[in-house]
């Protein structure tokens, strides 16, 4: 847009503030500055206190930190990983069934159970995931291993306890899904009515309707979703330190009872009996699971600030 | 045009003998038919004989049949409407069927989760658990009073902390912020802190606490410090949704009617949406009020009542619910009651919180009429 | 009450944006003025200008004088806020305070602003502004009902007795019927001809039968294309600005010729 050749400088007179505005105004921009202080805490303290596992040279850990921890970042993302991949498609069906295909009456209450069970505790699903789930697999994981025993990811021995990182899996997906349904199904509602009338007045059909007009609207909700589902499967501690007898191995068989450990599982176990050096151990492999996860939440907000132009929503 | 009864008489075999003539009969006279609506009704109940009648020869399992079910359901619906209908139509079709299986699997294990919780909770789900703690109990009996004051003490700590905190930085945001560098800064930060795991959170306030007080420090308030860091972003999200849905035009008025900003705020904008920031911080308390894994690192566990969270380990109910499972004494049984009881109790509180959050948006809802 | 407005090349801005250019106008006392003009051209800019509510947007300044009175309002010193009460504005849409009841929206102004005043005061305050608003007699028996509940039209008239409740010098409206239907037009048009009597009116609107149904004086704003700033064409009472404006662009627009 083209300006006037006026000078761009502005009026020298500050409008006068009242004292109220001043004080109200200044202790709202203290709070903000305030979560400022307490994040760069939060980064200060965890470096501060793994600076001592990083530069000891050997006396707790003869084979270094790096060993240490890499096997555990394995176990974590191996863990998240299956998870996000059986959380996200059925998250986006429920999603979708709640906002496209359930009677209206019926979606309310399912959205309410949704939203009830995103704020279930985690421990809630970790003693589901030991008392029920993990027995009840056992039978299962062996005919896997029976008939699919092929594949390195079901080499098993099967375990028969079914404390198995494929077990660890579904529990976080199952712990994640409500999650991601509630974001998908938010933004999913939010698609323009008037795009999808206009679907539907071309003779589309509902699925047609909802490629057409939802989904693509919703893209960007179902990967922050499943960025956040991912994050908070990366993160959970207390479904992964009551599940999984883990080991600390670097494997893909995902049936044994040989299991790596994820780096918050090995925090919940390891931490309350620790002391010296092995709680500044402890504290630097959470600094690396806060970077892990940081990583994640900005590629997340990168895919969706990049598909923001295109997804049709302003 | 396919007519429909060529390749009808071909599904005839292969699916059941009645299904197939009612449709013929009735699509025929169109060019492109319409299944009749109780045909998919009769597809689901034929599938599940079918599937049922063989698998009683080979040997019978739940599972096994509700997946091959629905496999040829999914199937036959397809074929049929593919016929009858067309492509298109039974794409839709095909995709509703795989749209509700999706759900109706998914709903599987979050209602065994609820089932579970509450059968298996059940058992010590009585007087003595509420007015009890595990001091000097061996076996069975004890409660979870200490561990659920525990809770509730904690969790407040940590709203008094972040709810001023939370809300504030919504109001500068929102009301002060411009879209300035410093706003923008806390925006992302903001998001940044909704994604730090739990247990990187009771970290950090052991880190901090530890080099104030030296190591191996377990208090209540470090806990409180951890559940802060993760409840502010929560906090800031929710009262900042709630404040920019309030029109601009209100404010406007406000302003036209001589009234400075901070007290347009305060009693216009903050009342207009009262109800739904108030429904934020709920939510945001039953997120945190079932962190275990922080407390686990910050606050440990205690067999009796500890009130003072300056002084000491104190019980909550996660971590409670995680010692009692995953190290039970012995004989084992009390122990493992006493853990499902106080993951029902912790449930239910989530629950209750979640169902106060939504009544207060309803009731402090703005009045149109 | 009933002050004049004095405005001397004003320019306003957005940002480095100039939106209006240069307006000079003399406003009477206990009159009503409307402005008139194709979209975008800153007639409404302008009318925000006048209580300073356009530098509630960031970026927005406004350079030149604009007196009220012969007192400068964007002096060093004054407060905004202080002259909001002193010029009261009412929008295109209505919008009452939908936590409060009818009773309070009434007293909003001055209880927002920690006036303290007895029950009977403020009950005075309500009947007047509401007797002067002429909604009266049709909302006297639920003035504890929310004010949102009320039709469009009694609404904009609500939001007129809120802004006289405060016992302002001018009123400014911008495009007040424009969200309603022909009968709530009717009743706010009688009203602003009762109003003139107590308050200097100043109303942007898009509707030229009710610019030449209501006002005493007409400003036409014009601008030459996009990017480029508005402008006040012409002002002149209003029977000679619709009979025989002095400019062709004024005449086109009054006419119906315009683009």
């Amino acid at each position: 847009m083209t300006t006037t050749e006026v000078k761009p400088e502005p009026k020298a007179a500050k409008p006068v503030e009242q004292l109220g505005d001043r004080i109200f105004a200044g202790s709202a921009k203290g709070a903000g500055i305030l979560i400022l202080v307490v994040l760069a805490g939060v980064a200060a303290f965890l470096l501060a206190e793994s600076l001592p596992a990083i530069t000891d040279s050997g006396s707790e850990l003869p084979e270094g930190l790096t060993a240490y921890i890499a096997p555990l970042v394995f176990g974590t993302v191996v863990s998240a990983v299956i998870a996000l991949v059986i959380a996200t498609p059925l998250a986006v069906a429920v999603a979708l069934f709640i906002s496209h295909y359930a009677p209206r009456r019926l979606a309310q209450t399912l959205s309410y159970i949704v939203d009830l069970l995103a704020a279930v505790p985690s421990i809630v699903y970790g003693l589901w995931g030991i008392g029920v789930l993990a027995p009840a697999t056992v039978g299962f994981l062996e005919w896997l291993n029976t008939y699919l025993g092929w594949i390195p990811l079901f080499a098993g021995p099967p375990s028969v306890t079914g404390r198995t990182m494929l077990v660890v899996g579904v529990v976080l997906a199952v712990m994640i899904m409500p999650i991601i349904t509630a974001v998908a199904r938010e933004v999913f509602l939010q698609a323009p009515k008037l795009h999808e009338e206009a679907a539907l007045a071309l003779g589309a059909t509902r699925w047609e309707m909802i490629r057409l007009a939802v989904l693509p609207f919703g893209r960007s909700g179902i990967i922050s979703g499943a960025m956040l589902g991912l994050g908070r499967a990366l993160g959970e501690t207390m479904a992964v330190a009551i599940v999984l007898s883990g080991t600390g191995v670097v494997t893909f068989n995902l049936i044994s009872s040989e299991n790596p450990l994820t780096i918050a599982g090995n925090i919940a176990l390891q931490f309350p009996e620790a002391s010296g050096l092995t709680v500044n151990i402890l504290i630097a492999s959470g600094l690396v699971l806060f970077v892990i996860t940081l990583l994640v939440n900005m590629l997340a907000r990168y895919i969706v600030e990049r598909r923001r132009d295109f997804s049709g929503a302003n | 045009m396919p007519t429909g009864t060529e390749p009808d008489k071909t599904e005839d075999q292969t699916v059941t003998g009645t299904l197939a003539r009612p449709v013929t009969a009735e699509t025929l006279p169109k060019v492109r038919g319409s299944l009749p609506r109780w045909a998919i009704g009769a597809f689901l109940v034929g599938s599940l004989v079918l599937v049922g009648a063989a698998l009683a020869v080979v040997g019978f399992s739940v599972g096994l049949w509700v997946v091959l079910s629905a496999i040829l359901f999914a199937v036959v619906t397809y074929a049929t409407s593919r016929v009858v209908e067309g492509g298109r139509k039974a794409t839709d079709r095909l995709v509703t069927v795989v749209v509700t299986g999706a759900f109706l699997l998914a709903m599987i294990p979050l209602i065994s989760v609820l089932f579970t919780v509450i059968s298996q909770g059940w058992a010590r789900f009585d007087l003595q658990f509420f007015n009890s703690s595990m001091r000097g109990v061996v076996g069975e009996g004890g409660g979870a009073l200490h561990a659920i004051q525990g809770t509730l003490i904690i969790t407040a700590l940590a709203a008094v902390m972040s709810i001023p905190v939370g809300v504030l930085t919504a109001v500068y945001l929102v009301e002060y912020g411009n879209n300035s560098r410093l706003a923008r800064a806390i925006t992302f930060f903001v998001d940044v802190m909704t994604g730090i795991p739990s247990i990187v959170a009771g970290l950090f306030a052991y880190a901090l606490f530890s080099l104030l007080l030296g190591p191996g420090v377990r208090l209540g308030v470090v806990g409180a410090v951890a559940l802060t860091v993760l409840m502010i972003p929560i906090v800031v999200r929710a009262t900042e949704e709630m404040l920019k849905i309030v029109p601009n035009e209100l404010r406007e008025a406000s302003y036209a009617l001589g009234v400075p900003k901070w007290r347009t705020i305060l009693k216009i904008v903050v009342p207009t949406t009262a109800g739904g920031i108030a429904t934020g911080i709920m939510l945001a308390i039953a997120r945190v009020i079932g962190e275990t894994a922080p407390l686990l690192v910050t606050v440990g566990t205690a067999l009796g009542v500890n009130l003072n969270p300056f002084d000491g380990r104190m019980a909550t109910l996660p971590v409670f619910a995680y010692y009692s499972y995953a190290v039970p004494g012995v004989p084992r049984e009390p122990f493992i009651d006493r853990a499902w009881s106080a993951a029902l109790v912790l449930m239910l509180i989530v629950m209750v919180l979640n169902i106060v959050a939504r009544l207060i948006s309803r009731v402090f809802a703005p009045k149109t009429r | 009450m009933g002050k004049s407005i004095d405005a001397k090349e004003l320019n306003i801005y957005y940002s480095s944006f100039l939106a209006v250019e240069g307006v000079t106008m003399k406003i009477q006392p206990k009159t009503v003025t409307a402005l008139i003009g194709p979209s975008g051209c800153g007639k409404s800019t302008f009318l925000r200008s006048i209580n300073r509510m356009h530098e509630n947007i960031p970026g927005a300044r406004v350079e030149g004088r604009l007196e009220l009175d012969g007192q400068d309002l964007y002096g060093p010193g004054v407060d905004p806020v202080g002259v909001r009460r002193q010029i009261g504005m009412v929008f295109q849409r209505p919008n009452p305070f939908p936590t409060m009841s009818i009773y309070d929206n009434v007293i909003a102004g001055m209880r927002l602003n920690n006036r303290k005043a007895g029950k009977t005061s403020f009950d005075d305050t309500v009947e007047r502004s509401l007797r002067g608003a002429n909604l009266w007699e049709e909302v006297k028996d639920r003035l504890e009902k929310p004010g949102s509940g009320l039709s469009g039209g009694q609404q904009q008239r609500l939001c007129i007795a809120r802004a006289i409740a405060v016992q302002p010098d001018v009123l400014l409206m911008d495009e007040p019927c424009s969200a309603l239907d022909p009968i709530s037009t009717l009743a706010i048009e009688d009203l602003i001809n009762e109003l003139k009597n107590e308050y200097t009116i100043v109303i942007v609107t898009h509707n030229m039968q009710q610019a030449a149904r209501v006002s005493d004086f007409t400003g036409f704003f014009n601008i030459e294309g996009t990017g480029k700033p508005g402008k006040l064409v012409e002002m002149d009472e209003t029977k000679t600005i619709f009979s025989q404006p002095r400019q062709k662009a004024t005449e086109d627009y009054v006419s119906g010729r315009f683009g």
